[in-house]
């Protein structure tokens, strides 16, 4: 999962999965709807990606109600909050120059 | 998407941004706050010409009182419309020329947040005038506007905060010079308002002069 060189965690490459971790980190919980009105993607696509990032234990998922209304809500898990402060430091030592 | 040159500069930009994105809503205009200051500076002029006016009139008609305090209501609801409404207008302009929604996440979020102390400002409000109690008007929506302010300061720019606290301050000095809350609101919702914009737009709206033709 980790490139041994950089450090850097393949899981995050993906510009959408990089993005909900960015938003997951600085927001307790955002639902379905706003994550892809920030992040500006579609349906489908956002699930695949929210489905994958559930799977590596790096967020939780909520469902939940809104009168009669599903409401899936997101947030990080204490793993997945570690792994992206790793992936962030990698990227820092790359600016660095460090190795 | 292709694995090599990661760019991680770009990549550590990208990652600040949604998470700035996502937590403050940044479309606030400084240009919402001088419109709104300039139309509560012109309520108040309007008020204070009113209230003037029956005072020279000299007379204990209370038909006049009421009839006042009825303009003077009117004349309240009217100036906090055509604000909210300016206000608007500019954060609509900003978000729409940033490309950024105007409601979502962190919007819901500001308004959500700054809504409690203006509700129970607002009740409280109607309940000093239901009982004719007058003198603490001014300081309550200076005080309950500054609350709401440092309330819904953190979902938004975080300078906010300042015009709050200037604004509870203000209505607690208010207290202390019960007569004189028209000026008092003036100074707030107008002055500080406008000055608190002209510096927001300073600092985050100012275009370089090359590029403000649209």
């Amino acid at each position: 999962m980790k490139n041994p060189i950089t450090g850097l965690n393949k899981i995050f490459e993906s510009r959408i999965r990089m993005g909900v971790m960015s938003i997951l980190m600085v927001n307790e919980e955002v639902n379905f709807n706003d994550l892809k009105q920030l992040l500006e993607v579609t349906d489908g696509n956002l699930a695949t990606h929210l489905v994958n990032l559930e799977e590596n234990g790096f967020i939780k998922v909520h469902k939940g109600f809104v009168g009669r209304k599903t409401n899936t809500t997101y947030s990080i898990t204490r793993s997945g909050e570690k792994a992206f402060q790793e992936h962030i430091a990698a990227l820092e030592n790359m600016i660095r120059g460090v190795k | 998407m292709k694995e090599q040159d990661p760019r991680p500069l770009d990549t550590l930009q990208d990652i600040r941004r949604m998470m700035q994105r996502s937590s403050r809503f940044i479309s606030l205009s400084g240009l919402s706050g001088v419109s709104a200051g300039v139309t509560a500076f012109a309520g108040s002029i309007l008020a204070y010409r009113w209230i003037r006016y029956y005072h020279e009139m000299n007379s204990a008609d209370e038909d006049l009182f009421h009839n006042l305090v009825f303009r003077l209501l009117m004349l309240a609801l009217v100036v906090l419309a055509i604000a909210v409404l300016s206000a608007f207008y500019f954060t609509w302009r900003k978000a729409k020329h940033h490309h950024l929604p105007l409601w979502d996440l962190t919007s819901r979020r500001l308004v959500g947040n700054m809504m409690i102390p203006l509700g129970a400002g607002g009740l409280l409000i109607l309940a000093m005038l239901q009982y004719d109690e007058w003198r603490f008007v001014s300081p309550a929506c200076l005080i309950f506007y500054g609350l709401a302010l440092v309330n819904g300061s953190r979902y938004t720019l975080s300078d906010v905060k300042y015009l709050g606290l200037l604004q509870i301050f203000l209505g607690l000095a208010n207290t202390q010079f019960p007569g004189y809350g028209l000026y008092f609101w003036a100074t707030g919702f107008g002055l500080l308002h406008i000055v608190y914009g002209l510096i927001m737009w300073w600092k985050y709206d100012k275009e370089p002069a090359s590029a403000v033709k649209e």
